[in-house]
């Protein structure tokens, strides 16, 4: 509604009745948790400067060669322009597959470049995975918790999550056995295995070796696909890398990669590899829904990866990660009261906290704001409103001194709110609408 | 002479932030609809000396809750001298607080929900149950819980069960130290806004909320289409008579300048019930403000310029 628009463009059946929403009626019922959020409007407090934010996930850029990526870019387009800016294949352009799977090599994968298409982040290729393989109703096993926007795509699509158990090993193989049994006794079709396996968001463990093999073979012998989305696993603290779920049974499982970590978030380039029946499909899937990936965006980091030091680059990235991991996992220690519990992630960006018996983290989150701190309640990282009690720290953007800062209010905050628990006794609030979880140009 | 400018004050470090940016946006747009040179600002610890140094001709607040409605930048502006539209320190501090702007509506024979105004260290000293049967046997049930300061109805809870009060109350004193308690009342929930013009404050027409949820809450408030608005309010000629009175009553008890919306409720009985004011309403695309003052025919930029003006007149 603007200022100027009339009364009648609003009005309803009813004499005087105004609905600012005509299409009200229309919606999908898929829209219906597409609300305004109590919990989401404070992320908007977490954007200024006086709050530490522990809630984002963006990538710390400041170590990126911006001098010499401004020339490149203005090369690119002198060079290429018509190319860079013109459309192009839904594939993805053939150069940069070509570097992806020297990327993917890294971690043990032998990918064809033919295998490989081209997304606006992975967040578009798991988008793509799930409308090809779910119908309304089919369930989609994930880790609990699990990244919010998997969980997003999966809703978008009407599937429904099972949750399986993990351990600091991560997924517990027994549990995920015990989940299949569970799930299709009930009748159910489970369509895949969604797994971050290394560096998890949110819970920042790594799923043991020793694992892998017998995930690999749980889902195989069930007949159930695995999404592996590895967005994190360049950027282990140590240097060192884990076998990719892909390159050990590269027929059961579609691989999602991404640059957001490794070079630019805001590029927006992954990718997807696939078996090739199913690559197939996903350019008919991504041509729908985008005819194809930006041309620019991909020449731009296909000139990065030819001409600039890359792996060194990572490193830097790991070193400034390690860093700001050390400060928060040594302040946790130093502060937090009595009965919190955390994750030691040895790569990526998050901590997951397990706060005292009583405590409700969403509850809680207005008087963070108030300290002047921000964090991701637990509940947005579940699709069964479990979570309560956890709370996703991310070290990935402030400095080691502001995390540190920021985990000094974040304990004041939990011992107000200790001592409120205590005076009510153990309670769980109530259902709150919405989105439960900070958008992506959160800090 | 040089174009005069104004700044919109938006955002700020309350809850209400998103809100505010929001309501500052609209704001803005509206006010350069009407060819006024405007600019948005953000209220940081950098206001001070922009204020200083820019000197804007004057400033519009689209704060909402904390330092933008609790009289705190209200002082600032009245110590630098830059005019500004809206209620001065003094009458928000006296309206900002919820039990205090009931208390005074109240003592001028308007009728307001009974209620009760507790501390969290009150529960904690005297033990939390024993407070709160006392609280249920005094208000009944279902009752409404407020954080005593703010507004965009964060942390507001209905509870119709007092099994659920020890959780509500944890979600309330989230945004605050103290809790106003206040016995529901059902009945047709308006809003009415006042705003002053050449002959005084004068009451819009009441704008009625009918939210899908039974709950004005702040999902009901945002999301468009989850709320349907009544404009004519379906009220008797006497009840809308009440409500504008109402309004304008407490518009003027309270000290309120330019612009104010007060929130009530309309009992089946036919008494109105005072809930709250807002001295620096929600000017947004779901907001009752612009609604009001479309249905009054007029707008949000017309009303806006209108009082800019008679800021820039007053002077600071």
């Amino acid at each position: 509604m603007t200022d100027s628009q009339p009364l009648e463009h609003r009005q309803g059946s009813e004499p005087g009745r105004h609905n600012l929403d005509p299409h009200i009626d229309r919606y999908a019922a898929r829209t219906a948790g597409m609300t305004a959020s109590e919990i989401r409007a404070l992320f908007a407090v977490a954007s200024r400067p006086e709050v530490v934010s522990l809630a984002g996930g963006m990538p710390n850029l400041a170590a990126l060669p911006l001098e010499s990526l401004s020339g490149q870019m203005a090369e690119l387009i002198a060079e290429e322009g018509l190319v860079a800016l013109q459309y192009g294949s839904a594939h993805g352009v053939p150069a940069l597959r070509e570097q992806i799977c020297e990327v993917m090599a890294m971690e043990g994968i032998s990918g064809h470049p033919d295998d490989i298409v081209v997304t606006v982040g992975s967040q578009m290729g798991l988008d793509m995975v799930t409308r090809l393989f779910c119908d309304p109703g089919d369930v989609v096993l994930a880790e609990g918790p699990s990244y919010v926007g998997a969980l997003g795509s999966f809703a978008a699509y009407e599937a429904q999550v099972v949750h399986v158990e993990m351990d600091d090993d991560g997924l517990v193989p027994d549990t995920l056995r015990a989940a299949i049994d569970a799930t299709r006794r009930e009748g159910k079709r489970i369509k895949f295995l969604y797994t971050i396996p290394n560096f998890h968001n949110p819970a920042g463990v790594t799923l043991a070796v020793e694992r892998r093999a017998e995930i690999l073979e749980i889902c195989a012998s069930n007949d159930i696909l695995v999404v592996e989305d590895n967005p994190y696993g360049l950027l282990g603290f140590d240097g060192q890398t884990y076998p990719a779920l892909r390159s050990m049974d590269p027929d059961n499982v579609v691989y999602l990669g991404s640059f957001s970590k490794t070079f630019a978030s805001g590029l927006r380039v992954g990718w997807v590899l696939a078996p090739h029946a199913v690559r197939e499909k996903l350019v008919l899937a991504a041509e729908s829904a985008t005819l194809c990936p930006p041309t620019l965006n991909q020449l731009v980091v296909s000139r990065y990866l030819s001409t600039h030091d890359w792996k060194g680059q990572i490193k830097t990235f790991r070193e400034n990660y390690r860093e700001r991991r050390d400060a928060m996992l040594s302040s946790l220690e130093q502060h937090l009261p009595a009965g919190c519990t955390w994750t030691q992630p040895d790569g990526g960006f998050y901590v997951w906290v397990t706060v005292p018996e009583g405590v409700d983290t969403k509850a809680m989150l207005p008087r963070a704001v108030t300290a002047r701190v921000a964090y991701a309640s637990g509940t947005g990282f579940y699709a069964d409103g479990f979570g309560s009690r956890q709370m996703r720290l991310s070290y990935c953007y402030p400095t080691p001194e502001r995390i540190r800062e920021g985990v000094r209010r974040l304990a004041g905050v939990l011992e107000s709110e200790m001592e409120l628990v205590r005076t009510f006794g153990s309670v769980t609030t109530r259902a709150v609408s919405g989105p439960q979880f900070p958008g992506p140009d959160t800090a | 002479m040089a174009e005069p400018t104004f700044a919109v004050l938006a955002g700020g470090l309350s809850h209400e932030r998103d809100v505010s940016l929001r309501s500052g946006r609209r704001l803005s747009v509206a006010l350069r609809e009407q060819g006024l040179s405007v600019e948005e600002w953000d209220t940081d610890s950098g206001l001070v000396s922009r204020l200083r140094d820019e000197r804007p001709d004057a400033a519009l607040l689209a704060l909402h809750g904390g330092e933008g409605e609790n009289g705190s930048v209200q002082t600032v502006l009245e110590m630098l001298g830059v005019p500004f539209v809206g209620t001065n320190s003094e009458g928000c501090r006296r309206a900002f607080d919820k039990p205090i702007a009931k208390a005074l509506v109240a003592g001028a024979g308007f009728s307001t929900p009974e209620w009760v105004v507790l501390p969290h260290s009150t529960f904690r000293e005297l033990g939390a149950q024993a407070v709160l049967d006392a609280m249920v046997q005094r208000l009944g049930l279902p009752l409404i819980l407020k954080p005593d300061q703010g507004g965009s109805a964060l942390g507001t809870q209905v509870v119709r069960d007092a099994a659920e009060l020890p959780a509500a109350m944890v979600g309330c004193f989230a945004y605050g130290d103290t809790v106003l308690a206040e016995r529901f009342i059902h009945g047709v929930e308006v809003a009415v806004t006042v705003i002053e013009r050449d002959g005084g404050p004068e009451a819009l027409p009441a704008v009625e909320i009918v939210p899908e949820s039974g709950v004005y809450d702040y999902t009901a408030r945002y999301t468009a289409g989850l709320t349907d608005f009544f404009c004519p309010a379906r009220l008797t000629p006497e009840a809308e008579k009440a409500v504008r009175e109402l309004a304008v009553g407490a518009h003027r008890l309270l000290g309120l300048r330019d612009i104010s919306r007060t929130d009530a409720v309309v009992a089946a009985d036919g008494t109105v019930y005072f809930l709250e004011v807002n001295l620096s309403p929600g000017l947004t695309e779901t907001s009752t403000v612009p609604m009001a003052m479309e249905a009054a025919g007029t707008s949000l930029g017309a009303v806006f310029s209108d009082l800019v003006s008679r800021a820039v007149q007053r002077g600071s």
